[in-house]
């Protein structure tokens, strides 16, 4: 019995709908059969919270008077480059941003200690940021320099828009060297002495709607706190990857890109993140429902953890040189007991993504839905899915040389 | 009984020297290593909780600062500020005694003051700054 939008939203309107997490649909599942539950549930709702480097925020700051024109100039946000080759006074500032005068990894391994995600959270916190600019003056831009203090409130937009978030499916890290490794993945004791890994599991949007049926260009979303919107499929979209039977990927696979209005968003759910040796980004609540439009939706949601597995990987050679390798391949029930076996050796495994978050991301996009203030929304367009030839490439390298003379 | 956790600092001459073995058996001590450096050659440094009657563990003081023992207090504290703590699980894996902890069912991740004995091995590895040293 397929059900459309329409009629599940026409339920949400009513106050009628019935919703689980995709936490507990699992035990909805085994309770009442595919079937009769399809019939029963209306949507299943996901969420994550994790660190996503390919975040950023636009901004317009307004005009200044007399008006300065930034785009070409040099702008700073808390003494953070921001980009600003846009029209006059738009910028953008990515997660992973540094201070100029950020010693980085020159004392090994560096702090990170503040950056571009710490600004956006200290934004969607209320706090004044100290913007700078200098750039030429125009007869109609004269003037060359500001420096002045500007809150999120004053600006006209200010918007999260990432390119890439939500990765279906993670590696998790291992270090078969034997000095200690700093990687985005943490950090990482010699000699494998533990393993880290980062996915909601089962709670996962893009693990819960592995094929892309439901999730597309344009659906609603939860984004830090308030709603957003899928842009399209994000950077590094790799959807023929491998699967199991069930069609969850293996490795990394699917991704996407976001948008919400940063105006409306919670520091409770968008935090600046430091990673000692690595860098700064910025870690982010993102949750999707899942309109239960027939059996086989249904069953996709109903994922457990022992059902999603991810490769081991060694961040000291493996990674670092684009080395294939898999060390061993886990589940996610595995990695959340706090110990998985790789070859003949245990390891204590760690991790970055937040499960209580994501359970509770899940739990509000539900209370939304089921309070009738957030309506579901069919896709405009699909995700590049299996069959579509979209691959996730290597740069191909074509080394400069410079021109010879003659 | 009174318990103490102290920085025992040994100079190289006394690497060799029985210390921990003499303040249980001539001073009645209980002695807990919480972690230990010693390399040959080397100063050695030890973090110890000792416990015992006050009079039993003034007599051991005494007896380390002879021997010439640096004796410092664990001033260090550390503290775990639940609200900007993500329960994201890095820290579990540094700490070397199960202090910050984990509730497999529900995946909440807490601390428990009393098994840390501020190695700092979770600092850096906490993105948040949701640990942080504190000094007296
Ligand atoms: S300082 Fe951190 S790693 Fe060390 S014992 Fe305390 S909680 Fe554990
Ligand atoms: S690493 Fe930090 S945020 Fe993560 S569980 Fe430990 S204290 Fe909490």
């Amino acid at each position: 019995m397929a059900k459309t939008i329409n009629e599940i939203n026409e339920k949400i309107r009513q106050g009628r709908a019935v919703v689980f997490t995709a936490e507990e649909i699992i035990e909805v599942v085994k309770q009442k059969g595919v079937k009769q539950a399809a019939k029963e549930v209306d949507v299943v709702t996901t969420g994550t919270f994790a660190p996503m480097c390919s975040s950023g925020a636009y901004f317009n700051v307004g005009h200044a008077n007399p008006r300065i024109k930034m785009g070409g100039g040099r702008v700073t946000i808390n003494e953070v480059p921001a980009y600003a080759g846009f029209a006059a006074v738009d910028l953008f500032l990515g997660a992973t941003a540094l201070p100029e005068d950020d010693p980085r990894n020159k004392v090994f391994p560096g702090k990170f200690a503040y950056g571009g995600g710490h600004i956006i959270e200290d934004l969607v916190s209320g706090k004044d940021v100290r913007l700078t600019a200098t750039t030429y003056g125009t007869d109609c831009y004269p003037r060359k320099i500001l420096d002045t203090w500007i809150r999120l409130e004053d600006m006209n937009e200010a918007v999260l828009f990432n390119m890439r978030n939500a990765y279906q499916n993670y590696n998790v890290a291992v270090n078969l060297s034997d000095r200690v490794i700093y990687t985005y993945m943490g950090v990482l004791q010699p000699k494998m002495r533990n393993a880290n890994y980062c996915t909601a599991g089962r709670l996962s949007p893009l693990l819960n709607d592995p094929l892309y049926k439901t999730i597309g260009v344009g659906t609603r979303i939860f984004l830090g706190g308030n709603t957003g919107y899928v842009v399209s499929h994000g950077t590094q979209h790799n959807p023929g990857v491998r699967r199991t039977e069930l069609g969850v990927p293996k490795m990394g696979a699917g991704t996407l890109a976001v948008t919400g209005d940063l105006k409306k968003m919670s520091s409770r759910w968008l935090r600046g993140a430091s990673f000692t040796g690595y860098g700064v980004t910025v870690t982010l609540g993102l949750g999707i429902p899942i309109p239960i439009l027939d059996e086989e939706i249904l069953r996709f949601t109903s994922v457990s953890d022992a059902d999603i597995i991810a490769p081991v990987v060694d961040y000291s050679e493996s990674y670092p040189n684009c080395k294939p390798e898999i060390l061993a391949e886990v589940t996610v029930a595995q990695l959340k007991t706090g110990e998985i076996t790789v070859g003949q050796k245990k390891v204590v495994t760690a991790g970055l993504s937040s499960y209580v978050r994501a359970r509770e991301i899940a739990l509000i996009l539900k209370a939304w839905i089921k309070e009738g203030s957030f309506l579901l929304t069919e896709a405009v367009a699909a995700l590049p899915s299996l069959d579509s030839g979209y691959a996730f490439r290597p740069l191909k390298e074509r080394p400069w040389e410079a021109p010879k003379a003659g | 009984m009174l318990k103490k956790k102290v920085v025992l600092n040994f100079p190289p001459h006394l690497i060799d020297q029985p210390v921990t073995y003499k303040l249980i058996q001539d001073y009645g001590v209980v002695v807990n290593i919480l972690r230990a450096r010693i390399t040959p050659r080397e100063w050695g440094s030890m973090v110890v909780e000792l416990g015992g009657s006050p009079k039993k563990l003034e007599a051991a003081m005494g007896f380390l600062g002879e021997l010439g023992v640096g004796v410092e207090p664990l001033a260090r504290e550390v503290r775990w500020h639940e609200e900007r703590c993500i329960h994201c699980t890095a820290c579990l894996a540094p700490c070397p005694t199960h202090a910050l902890g984990v509730d497999r069912a529900s995946m909440t991740v807490s601390f428990d003051q009393e098994r840390c004995i501020a190695c700092e091995l979770c600092l850096r590895v906490c993105p948040y700054l949701a640990i942080e040293i504190l000094f007296d």
